[in-house]
């Protein structure tokens, strides 16, 4: 019967809740579909980037991220692997070993980060076979190289040239060999596009003279919000460091820090539109039954169950509001997430310098929405601080000759 | 044992410049079955006395005892259910709840006392038909005549089996035939179900009604007599 009370109570104007209630439903919607934007798409730079080349987190050496030295590198154990890979969430793990090198073709020299990688797993998490534009993929049984794009035209090769390596291995011993080109890639961002130097990990091996050794193990997860789980039980494996992908991505990682930040603004503003709204009604609902209120008291109710009907009142008008806005959100947010947004000029250099597509995705995660019926609750809920208050200090004998 | 004993009540208001004493030394007792009209001049005291009988005010000196319980020494809570409990009121506005029907009205008061749905619909629509309204129990407030309105408000005064009722001028608002309706019902009950009433009015047709009038002036009981 309080639930009933409560609820005609909100309609005895029905005007001014639909307007309340309309403020909530379009500040809802608004906050559904930019959290959802900007959630959507912060997961699809990190997946991209992660896919891109780092991975969700790396197994390395200690110390290996500071100072990339070969002599940082690491020689996992057949357990060590076996323990990785069958880590909660683990989809895949691609050993590399990486340095730099020169790279010459008769008289070009280039600087360029040469990476020695398992074909096969490489291809899984990066498909990097789909980045071939020309020749053939690399071959876990063969010493031809891949070089992407940038590099083959600053050293004018051609499919089957001989590139010369040059560099210093493992405990500084000379790197030097002669390799076939077995094909080229093109990345999609020219920094990379300028440097790479993929061949497979035996190779790499044998050119650093680091047998059996990697620098890095570059893990992919089947949910970027597994994460924490995934290297928590890695952190086991104490004679290694365990790198998150916002410690390898500094930079996109500040990036979507600030601009989720602004989103967060932009969603308080939105929470205090809605608290006005609902705030508002609430006040007006409860001033103007002020002899009512002293009625219901003098024939007997106690104070705290006419606090609750008016407590009830606000979460009814904030929900009726919220459950609308997300119910109006779902058809928008789902055609979003199926249609992203693609975006062109100007706009491709600020993704491009992150290092991720242009796209901009949207996400339907379950949480956008019921984080938005959580905060209105909340909101409500201080809402009734109000009537709470008025009823406390309220006098039935005054309010009955109000 | 007085129904309602009142000895020596004093009320005095000092929230203006000068103090006014709304009631002045009071003392009378109400028996069980009294119909009982309080009379006087505006300002003469009769809403204040009547606040204070329903525990709405504290008097500033003096005691009341219903059923020698001395109501001012229950903490605030407790008066609250005691009003719920053996207090029966009829305002002048008739007051009722507009978003509830007339049954709901009713059964609201036995909710708070946590009487079961089964029985407290039960009994609404016996008080409905004890007021001649149970072929409109599910009408809301704004569907009823104000005769009407007040013959619910009758019926929820006495949801709560109290153990007098307080009706504040409760035919002020009513035309003559609706208010001479209402002192029929108000008669009837007082008389089949020996329902105590104590109103405050100036309505002479409630007054000829009343079997007990008291007359406040200045706040003093200026005569107490039968009729």
């Amino acid at each position: 019967m309080y639930f009933t009370l409560s609820w005609r109570n909100i309609w005895r104007n029905k005007k001014r809740t639909l307007i309340a209630a309309a403020s909530v439903f379009f500040a809802v919607i608004m906050a559904i579909i930019m959290r959802s934007a900007q959630i959507g798409s912060y997961a699809y730079m990190i997946h991209s980037s992660a896919k891109l080349y780092t991975g969700y987190l790396q197994i390395q050496g200690e110390g290996y991220w500071d100072n990339r030295s070969m002599n940082r590198s690491i020689s996992p154990s057949e357990d060590d692997y076996e323990f990785i890979r069958s880590a909660p969430h683990v989809v895949s793990a691609t050993p590399r070993l990486e340095g730099f090198a020169l790279v010459s073709n008769d008289t070009a020299t280039k600087v360029a980060q040469v990476i020695g990688t398992d074909p096969e797993l490489e291809n899984n998490m990066t498909d990097l076979k789909d980045k071939l534009i020309k020749g053939a993929y690399l071959k876990s049984d063969s010493d031809g190289v891949l070089v992407a794009e940038g590099l083959m035209k600053m050293l004018k090769l051609q499919v089957g040239d001989s590139l010369v390596l040059y560099g210093q291995g493992y405990h500084g011993q000379m790197a030097a060999a002669i390799y076939p080109v077995a094909g080229f890639i093109k990345m999609p961002f020219q920094e990379l596009n300028n440097s790479l130097v993929f061949l497979n990990l035996k190779t790499a091996q044998r050119f650093y003279s680091a047998p059996d050794r990697i620098t890095s193990l570059a893990i992919m997860i089947d949910k970027q919000s597994h994460l924490d789980e995934t290297i928590h039980h890695l952190k086991k494996l104490e004679k290694y460091a365990v790198m998150r992908w916002e410690e390898m991505l500094p930079d996109m990682y500040q990036s979507i820090q600030l601009d989720n930040a602004s989103g967060i603004i932009m969603l308080i503003i939105l929470y205090i539109v809605i608290t006005f709204g609902v705030f508002g009604t609430i006040m007006m609902m409860v001033s103007e039954r002020y002899k009512e209120f002293g009625v219901l008291i003098s024939v007997g109710m106690r104070k705290w169950r006419l606090m609750i009907i008016t407590t009830l009142e606000s979460v009814f008008v904030a929900f009726v509001g919220v459950i609308a806005g997300i119910i109006g959100s779902i058809p928008l947010v789902y055609y979003m997430h199926h249609n992203p947004i693609y975006f062109t000029g100007a706009a491709t250099q600020t993704f491009e310098a992150m290092g991720v597509e242009p796209i901009f995705y949207f996400s339907t995660d379950s949480v956008i929405f019921f984080s938005q019926a959580v905060v209105v609750l909340i909101i409500a809920l201080a809402s009734a601080i109000y009537p709470v208050l008025f009823i406390r200090k309220l006098e039935p004998v005054e309010a009955l000759h109000s | 044992m007085a129904l309602i004993e009142i000895q020596h009540l004093d009320k005095i208001y000092n929230s203006s410049a000068v103090a006014v004493h709304a009631l002045n030394d009071v003392t009378l007792n109400v028996e069980k079955k009294e119909f009982t009209a309080i009379v006087g001049p505006s300002g003469s005291g009769k809403t204040t006395m009547l606040n204070i009988l329903g525990g709405l005010d504290k008097p500033s000196s003096g005691f009341i005892k219903i059923e020698g319980t001395d109501i001012f020494k229950l903490k605030s809570s407790e008066l609250i259910d005691y009003r719920l409990n053996h207090i029966g009121f009829v305002f002048q506005a008739y007051n009722l709840i507009p978003v509830f029907t007339a049954r709901e009205n009713v059964e609201f008061i036995m909710l708070l006392q946590g009487v079961s749905k089964k029985e407290r619909e039960k009994q609404a629509m016996a008080l409905l038909d004890s007021v001649g309204l149970a072929d409109r129990s599910n009408s809301r407030p704004n569907q009823l005549s104000g005769g009407q309105q007040q013959r619910v408000a009758v019926a929820r005064s006495l949801a709560s089996h109290p153990d007098f009722v307080l009706a504040d001028e409760p035919t002020a608002n009513l035309d003559s035939e609706s208010a001479g309706d209402l002192l029929d019902l108000m008669e009837t009950l007082n008389e089949s179900h020996n329902m105590t009433f104590i109103f405050s009015t100036h309505d002479d047709r409630v007054i000829k009604r009343a079997r007990r009038i008291i007359t406040l002036q200045d706040g003093a009981v200026k005569s107490d007599v039968m009729n």
